[in-house]
């Protein structure tokens, strides 16, 4: 697959500012052009990451940001994939630019989140597999989270303090970005004196709502070179792949996992197949990384990625964490932006923000936070019912 | 009454309603709104009642009541445990409360663990009742 440059990455802070997600989206935007040296006038094509939870202008978030930018008569696409939105727009931006159907384009991803956990469509809805968890077993996000860290315990031996490490690792990273919402460096002892929301999972170690806005401007290699840019961060592999039958883990927002009864086994599982694929585009593997944007929904979950990715063996992923190899400074840092750990989720941006930390890092702009002579990242997650996500960054 | 209809048998043996591919034996829970197998496109999927029995895969608890449309059932919210039981014959992971009465430290991956219909929620009229998962051995602490 061919690279595609990206030229210029904005954000706007992640909080709990309960403002229109436009705004987020505009600011993120103006950044992301400045960034680039281009002019709004300049681009081409708009890909929206969308929002559910911004009312209709949120399902038509291309145009809606199109639009606070001024209309220009430029193309545009909105898309929606839940956590993956955000890497979903890149790639049909990328789609766009490949085919020759644009040279230069932006993606912008951006909401506003009510507090508290996130709910399902409102309605009497007994075929819709995220109304029944709630009504039937009461199975919020954490609920899977908290499966999945507890399988970690008793399968491999991790335990509560192991997951508290990751928590209190990309605090200490977040401190460093202003873009984060926590930028309070946690201990040990923070996150087990706070609530416990689903054994073994506390307040402090479960992604919190937020506020964000994120925003790329992207272009061909010959358009980047035509501006002069002739070392462009570039986007070498996206996966947005779906799940391979059967996916022995149950994912949200289902009852139940496939079935491996008839096919496959129990080692079966999506989110093993994810970074595969960009790895293949990319012709990158594992041990070509230099850092690793993850999504660490919980604590607990950023381990289980370390395994997904292939930084490890299954269930070997507390090793790395306890040797401080996943640190700042460490053989492998994970989530050096200081993660969703740092930023809480705002799940249209949030695809989008693991990218333009992977751009600050790649050019060396990174700060205290900066990865060594970094010179190729991975950013990984998935959206609920079954989209995958990951994004691969070379420089 | 059943909460939602058709996901599952109620009385002494109660069993979730699942689908089962008629040519490749691929599971499916709920029948029409879980993971399809691609090699059964087309194939007849017929309703089938799932294992009662399976193994603890994982657990947790809900300390904070969710929003709707979980029902709060009583005038306070109550914490509850979730588990999550790989079915014996169909190797598949099926989720659900855990009847009352039983807290997670009783609970390690592994043990066998049984289907029981329990009270989700009750109103003036009726008892609206779903499927839970019991400990084997304790059962008669959820049967209704």
């Amino acid at each position: 697959m061919d690279d595609i440059a990206i030229l210029g990455v904005g954000m706007h802070p992640w909080g709990k500012w309960g403002r229109n997600f436009v705004e987020y989206g505009e600011k993120a935007a103006r950044d992301a052009l400045a960034d680039a040296e281009v002019g709004w006038d300049e681009i081409q094509f708009v890909s929206g990451a969308n929002s559910v939870r911004c009312g209709y202008p949120g399902y038509v978030s291309a145009s809606t940001f199109a639009n606070a930018l001024g209309f220009t008569g430029c193309q545009l696409a909105s898309s929606y994939a839940a956590c993956a939105s955000g890497a979903t727009a890149l790639s049909i931006a990328r789609a766009q630019i490949l085919s020759g159907v644009c040279d230069v384009a932006l993606v912008v991803g951006a909401e506003s989140t009510p507090k508290g956990f996130f709910a399902p469509n409102a309605g009497e809805r007994h075929e819709d597999p995220d109304w029944l968890r709630f009504h039937l077993v009461g199975a919020t996000n954490p609920t899977y989270f908290a499966l999945y860290a507890r399988r970690r315990m008793e399968l491999y031996g991790d335990t509560s303090e192991d997951f508290a490490a990751v928590k209190v690792k990309n605090s200490r990273h977040g401190v460093f970005n202003s873009n984060a919402r926590y930028t309070k460096e946690y201990d040990v002892d923070d996150i087990a004196n706070s609530p416990m929301v689903a054994d073994p999972l506390r307040l402090l170690e479960i992604c919190a709502t937020s506020d964000g806005g994120a925003a790329l401007v992207v272009s061909s290699l010959e358009w980047a070179a035509s501006r002069g840019i002739d070392n462009p961060v570039r986007v070498s592999g996206i996966s947005t792949v779906s799940p391979t039958y059967p996916n022995s883990v149950i994912e949200l927002p289902y009852l139940a996992s496939d079935s491996w009864a008839a096919v496959g086994d129990e080692t079966m599982t999506f989110k093993d197949n994810i970074a595969s694929r960009a790895y293949e585009e990319a012709s990158v593997s594992p041990e070509d990384l230099d850092f690793a944007e993850v999504y660490d929904l919980s604590s607990a979950y950023e381990l289980d990625w370390y395994e997904h990715i292939g930084l490890c063996e299954r269930g070997d992923a507390a090793k790395l964490l306890r040797a401080g190899d996943t640190a700042l400074g460490g053989r492998i840092p994970v989530n050096p932006s200081g993660g969703l750990g740092a930023f809480g989720e705002a799940v249209p941006a949030q695809a989008i923000a693991q990218v333009c930390e992977m751009v600050w890092q790649l050019r060396g702009e990174a700060g205290h936070r900066q990865v060594e002579g970094a010179k190729v990242g991975l950013s990984i997650n998935h959206g609920m019912f079954g989209h995958g996500s990951s994004v691969i960054c070379t420089r | 009454m059943a909460a939602v209809e058709g996901l599952f048998t109620l009385g002494d043996e109660p069993r979730l309603i699942g689908g089962r591919a008629r040519s490749r034996g691929s599971y499916f829970f709920p029948k029409s709104l879980a993971g399809s197998d691609p090699a059964c496109l087309g194939d007849e999927i017929e309703e089938v009642l799932l294992s009662r029995t399976g193994e603890l895969w994982s657990y947790t608890t809900g300390e904070y009541a969710p929003p709707a449309p979980y029902v709060i059932p009583g005038d306070e919210f109550e914490p509850y445990v979730i588990a999550a039981v790989r079915l014996a014959e169909e190797n598949l992971v099926v989720l659900g409360q855990v009847v009352d009465g039983v807290s997670v430290e009783e609970l390690s991956v592994g043990m066998k663990m049984e289907l029981v219909i329990d009270v989700l929620y009750s109103d003036d009229e009726h008892d609206y009742l779903v499927w839970k998962w019991s400990p084997v051995g304790t059962s008669e602490n959820g049967e209704q």
